[in-house]
């Protein structure tokens, strides 16, 4: 059951020849089996996942089926779900049980799926690897000593192992596309503002996008048939036409233009990373795509735009955890600003204190201008570039990471180094745009390589198809890690 | 470059406890990713306006009614210290 599409799953569970809580009991299984090496989940809880199965039982029963009612569906540990420990990978929310369900949480829920568990994650989400979670660092499936990638690669190792049949994710910086790529499986981040951010604990609000990884872009295309829709609890959410994203999957390649930048293809990229990039482009040319020579001349300053915007946010965003209301309290201190300070250094890991400060200094009186202002003007010519290259074609494509899955423990020491890995990711993010990150092939140490595809605003349509193409006449998708579960 | 006693500052002002260990560890942290952004100061951005949102929205308003129920009880259940529907916090006025 581990490896059907969440179709074949679907199809099962309405046919009855499984039950929801048959299902749920089989993922929960792997997931006991797993955790032990992969560490993908924080909180998993029996009793709950198959109180929610039973429920989706006796819908099905009535008759009562949508096309995820009674699938287990593992969340991201940043989206509150009621009744269920919300940590976002830190210990500042060790304690903290949500008395709310997150939008995306809620639709979920309306469409009958069963919550699996909360997803490891790198701390409030700030990290590529998934060794800044205070409850330990998540290992890939494809070689326990790499990184699965971050900061969704609980969500991802989850999928990638089999251990969950989907998994929700977000991405403020390339963490849905970048843990697809080191795990070998498809991320969809959509165009910001079409799922909202309602109940997902929030890290720098202007790039943060919730989005869903899976095994296929056509479970992909299922999920965010359920995620996206118009909330006006979230003011950045925007109230657009939702796409047929399963219907139109069918569409195929005939006459695409696939732009390729030449900034996505320099000495910086890694050759075991290039070469199944370009012979993906390659698979596409002969379904029938053409490719176009584009351009991103500013996308070099993308790195430092994004780390000033999104500390400068995640400073602003993370003064609420302050030992007051909920969530961590010192037990020893003087009086209340010490009650603040100890809270904060006793309940934030190394880089959420990292980004905490940055951003704090970026904002301070005198600094304004010459960084956050400069920073969202620099962001501007960032999305302009994008909308050059989409004047000459439909989709563009790339490496969705310069290197496959490094080594842990590697980088840690070196955070610029690790910020500059988000190069080709982050771009996407200050421009607003939706990206994917499908399978490809694999690189060095056999570990996997993924293709970024990035779509014009709200084309997810259009780029899920183009994923579904790819995956009709390749199965890289299909390919999964031995043994982990 | 940030001295030590500009992160004992900025860490002030974030309202974060360092130790002197931290702090020269942050210190040196801080300064290389500041190097990074330090870009930034070359690009000439006259005339270009700062970008908050992609889609150029305004800021959306609801009508001015209360469609939240009262869960005062469930929210103070949450906190580390309460009593009698308030939140504890150490003596702030003398």
């Amino acid at each position: 059951m581990h490896r059907d599409t969440l179709k074949a799953l679907s199809a099962q569970l309405a046919a009855r020849k499984v039950s929801s809580v048959e299902l749920t009991t089989h993922f929960l299984d792997r997931i006991e089996r797993a955790q032990p090496v992969l560490n993908a989940f924080i909180t998993v809880d029996r009793e709950k996942s198959l109180v929610q199965a039973r429920a989706a039982d006796a819908r099905i029963a009535k008759g009562d089926v949508a096309p995820l009612t009674g699938i287990p569906v593992a969340h991201k540990d940043l989206f509150c779900a009621k009744g269920w420990r919300t940590t976002s990978g830190s210990k500042i929310l060790s304690n903290f049980v949500s008395p709310y369900d997150a939008h995306v949480i809620e639709q979920f829920d309306r469409a009958g799926a069963v919550i699996l568990g909360k997803a490891n994650m790198d701390e409030f989400a700030m990290g590529s690897s998934c060794e800044n979670s205070a409850y330990g660092c998540v290992r890939n499936p494809w070689d326990t000593n790499a990184v699965p990638g971050g900061s969704s690669g609980g969500s991802a190792a989850a999928v990638a192992a089999r251990i969950a049949p989907a998994a929700t994710a977000t991405d403020t910086g390339g963490s849905i596309r970048q843990p697809a790529s080191f795990t070998g499986v498809s991320g969809l981040r959509p165009t910001y503002g079409r799922v909202s951010r309602f109940g997902m604990v929030a890290f720098a609000s202007s790039l943060d996008q919730a989005g869903c990884i899976a095994k296929s872009a056509e479970d992909l295309a299922m999920l965010l048939d359920v995620m996206a829709s118009y909330d006006p609890r979230d003011s950045t959410c925007l109230d657009h036409p939702k796409d047929d994203y399963v219907g139109g999957l069918a569409r195929g390649v005939k006459g695409l233009r696939i732009g390729l930048p030449k900034e996505y293809f320099t000495k910086d990229v890694a050759r075991d990373v290039t070469d199944p990039i370009l012979a993906a482009v390659e698979e596409y040319k002969k379904l029938g795509a053409t490719v176009v020579d584009v351009s991103l001349p500013n996308q070099g300053l993308s790195v430092p735009v994004y780390y000033v915007l999104a500390p400068a946010e995640a400073s602003s965003n993370l003064s609420r955890f302050d030992g007051v209301r909920y969530g961590h309290r010192a037990e020893k201190y003087t009086d209340l600003m010490d009650l603040y300070k100890k809270s904060r250094a006793e309940g934030f890991g190394p880089e959420v204190k990292r980004r905490i400060m940055i951003g704090t200094y970026v904002l301070s009186h005198g600094y304004y201008d010459a960084y956050y202002l400069q920073a969202q003007k620099i962001r501007r010519l960032i999305a302009r570039d994008f909308t050059e290259a989409f004047a000459k074609c439909d989709v563009i494509m790339g490496p969705a990471a310069p290197t496959v899955a490094y080594d842990i423990g590697s980088k840690v020491t070196d955070p610029v180094q690790m910020y500059l890995d988000d190069l080709y990711t982050i771009p996407i993010n200050l421009a607003g745009l939706p990206g994917m990150s499908i399978p490809c092939g694999f690189g060095n140490k056999g570990r996997p390589v993924g293709l970024q595809i990035v779509g014009n605003y709200f084309d997810e349509a259009r780029m899920l198809a183009v994923a579904h193409a790819f995956q009709q006449a390749t199965d890289w998708h299909q390919r999964e890690p031995k043994g982990a579960a | 470059m940030l001295s030590l006693q500009d992160v004992q500052r900025i860490a002030h002002l974030a309202r974060l406890e360092l130790s002197a260990a931290e702090a020269e560890a942050m210190q040196a942290q801080m300064n290389s990713i500041l190097a990074m952004v330090d870009q930034m100061s070359a690009v000439d951005t006259k005339g270009v306006e700062p970008m908050s949102h992609p889609q150029e929205v305004t800021q959306r308003l609801r009508d001015d009614v209360v469609t939240e129920p009262d869960r005062r009880d469930d929210f103070l259940a949450l906190a580390p210290q309460a009593e009698d529907g308030l939140y504890l916090v150490p003596k702030v006025i003398e």
